[in-house]
């Protein structure tokens, strides 16, 4: 489909040119990122910083995977995933199912519920971290993944998109099914499901990312270098004082740090712009 | 096969009463169509028997058992929604088949229920198809087959064809007529479209602000209003209202049979005269009972609606047959109508009728 104005000749290569540049700037930085997780590390001490990629990409991304500096690396991204999983599917699950008591039942207070939940989108993890803290250490959830995972499952903004998804899916369907016979329960899991399918691919994929680059609670939750998440780990892998920082392997890990987001990202494009963008009715 | 009996059936929402006590009988097999301008209860009166909305007051027997209390599903009716309502991510099949699934039909059964249905409703190439690829007249079939797969007690219309094209509606209209005699079952339909009404019930009720107006066979409420409103509401053109104030201001006599039917004293009564289109005719000056000029006419083919301007500012309707002579615009044009065909309402909208002893002794 071509755009609303077509543009032809010198307007059409002046605009992909701008686009090329605009990629580049962004592109530089992770490009330069993979070719020092590519070489020694002294070629990266020493100036100027190399641009062409080097000769010990598997020497390097192993010693990351399997030894790492404090934890292995494969352990970090393992611990992430579950971490960025166990966060999305569970803010996924609990604000459809808040939403549709809060669309499809009347109940005392219902209104009184739903800005309740409301408000908490004004309050961000930072503001609420030292009493979450204290809770979490109390119930002995410091350095699992439940404490990394539960205090974050509840989600305002999740609860309002389904809301607002679900707001717009006429009655009738709900009458229709009611008179076919379908219990509440089963008016979900049959019908309201499948319907919110692309919405909740849309979500998935912001909610899977939002969990993998969490940072402030992992680091006051765990301790323990084998329940480090990967995005800590990075940082936890600079040195502090004089130790020698070990350039190549902390840019690997950078570099395995981004791939699982782009891949979910890469994976699920498609359902996550119709999810954005349209409604199936 | 089925009944539906409604006794003073109210509803209200917090104070505000939008349905003020209905009864109504209706027999096996028998055709119902609730009909009335929006907001007059019509729909919420068939929510009520679907059970998708309380009664307030009274109450609902299907098949002669209280269905008050019962959940839709356990009320062994059927619904046709305005939209359709389709399940968009089943295909036609998962759609017709949603109700007898959860009814834990075995799937043999469910699967020749279907198949039946489908063929009545040339429906057997989509069966795999989403609702989204079918057009509208064949989504409407296919809510039509939901309902036709379970084998209900009653069928439920809620405005089912206000949501397609005029030609698609008429052909429909015959669709559900025919489909409904072929089953013989028992439905209630409800529509704001007049001709919908006329054409499908065996009985209609007009609905007018959560009363019914007139309960009766579709040309009975044609030919024999009980009320202003389902005078103006059924036929179009409407029926056209004079006041009769008009006639005595311009000195006009009314035929006898009209004196009659209102009585000694008219004075506080301030009747009106309703009369169909069809019932008046132009004439010549000496036969004129009043006269009108004439504002603008529409030649439909068939027939040729002339409206006429009354000396109050009223339009007055003539439909006349298309050969018949037209006047000029502007020109002064006489009527003539047969005052038997005419009906006289009183002040408060109802129908006057001759009085009762008079009644008597013609009928003896």
């Amino acid at each position: 489909m071509s755009g609303m104005v077509e543009r032809r000749g010198a307007g059409m290569w002046l605009s992909h040119i701008g686009m090329l540049i605009g990629i580049a700037i962004v592109c530089f930085p992770i490009y330069l990122a993979f070719v020092a997780s590519t070489v020694e590390q002294q070629a990266i001490v020493r100036p100027p910083m190399p641009l062409l990629p080097g000769r010990h990409f598997i020497a390097n991304y192993h010693e990351a995977l399997v030894a790492g500096i404090n934890a292995p690396v494969w352990r970090m991204l393992a611990n992430s995933m579950v971490m960025a999983l166990g966060i999305a599917f569970g803010k996924i699950a609990i604000s459809i199912l808040s939403a549709f008591a809060i669309v499809y039942f009347r109940f005392p207070l219902r209104q009184t519920f739903f800005w309740l939940i409301f408000l908490t989108l004004m309050l961000p993890v930072e503001v609420r971290i030292v009493p979450t803290y204290e809770v979490v250490a109390n119930f002995g959830m410091l350095n699992s993944y439940s404490g990394l995972v539960l205090p974050l499952i509840a989600s305002a903004t999740a609860t309002f998109l389904f809301r607002q998804f679900f707001m717009t899916v006429p009655d009738e369907l709900a009458e229709a099914a009611r008179v076919d016979g379908a219990r509440p329960m089963r008016f979900f899991f049959d019908i309201l499901l499948p319907m919110s399918r692309t919405n909740i691919a849309a979500l998935f994929v912001i909610l899977f990312i939002y969990g993998w680059n969490q940072y402030l609670w992992p680091l006051l939750v765990t301790t323990d270098p084998q329940m480090n998440t990967i995005v800590m780990g990075i940082k936890q892998m600079f040195p502090s004082g004089d130790d020698v920082a070990n350039w190549p392997v902390i840019m690997a890990t950078a570099i395995l740090a981004m791939l699982p987001p782009v891949a979910v990202v890469v994976g699920m494009q498609r359902l996550f712009i119709k999810g954005l963008v349209e409604t199936e009715k | 096969m089925s009944t539906i009996n409604l006794i003073s059936v109210r509803k209200s929402y917090g104070h505000a009463e939008v349905i003020h006590g209905i009864d109504m009988d209706v027999t096996d097999g028998e055709f119902i169509v609730i009909v009335g301008p929006s907001g007059c209860g019509k729909s919420t009166l068939l929510r009520m028997v679907a059970g998708l909305e309380t009664i307030t007051d009274g109450e609902i027997k299907i098949d002669g058992k209280r269905v008050n209390d019962l959940e839709p599903m356990d009320r062994n009716i059927a619904m046709v929604f305005q939209n359709y309502a389709l399940y968009p991510h089943m295909s036609v099949f998962d759609n017709m088949a949603y109700g007898l699934k959860i009814a834990g039909t075995p799937k043999q059964e469910i699967g020749e229920r279907v198949t039946t249905a489908a063929k009545m409703l040339q429906l057997q190439e989509y069966l795999s198809r989403k609702p989204r690829e079918l057009s509208g007249g064949q989504r409407q079939r296919v809510a039509m087959g939901r309902a036709i797969v379970r084998k209900p007690a009653v069928f439920l219309f809620d405005e089912p064809l206000s949501n397609l094209d005029a030609k698609l509606r008429v052909q429909m209209r015959l669709e559900i007529k025919a489909l409904q005699r072929e089953l013989g079952v028992t439905s209630l339909y409800v529509t704001h479209d007049q001709v919908e009404a006329m054409t499908l019930a065996d009985r209609m009720i007009v609905m007018n602000a959560g009363t019914a107006d007139q309960i009766g066979a579709p040309l009975e409420v044609y030919n024999d209003p009980q009320s202003e409103f389902v005078g103006g509401f059924i036929g179009s053109p409407p029926m056209n209202f004079i006041p009769l104030a008009l006639f005595e201001e311009n000195q006009i006599t009314l035929p006898k049979s009209l004196r009659e039917q209102i009585g000694e004293d008219a004075s506080n009564i301030k009747p009106t005269l309703g009369i169909r289109p069809e019932h008046l005719e132009l004439c010549s000056e000496r036969q004129g009972i009043f006269k009108g000029q004439l504002r603008y006419c529409e030649p439909l083919g068939a027939e040729t609606l002339i409206h006429l301007g009354l000396s109050n500012g009223a339009l007055l309707t003539i439909r006349q047959k298309a050969g018949a002579y037209t006047p000029e615009t502007g020109a002064d044009c006489f009527v003539f109508f047969d005052p038997d065909k005419a009906c006289l309402f009183g002040a408060d909208g109802k129908r006057l009728r001759a009085h009762d002893t008079m009644h008597y002794e013609e009928v003896q």
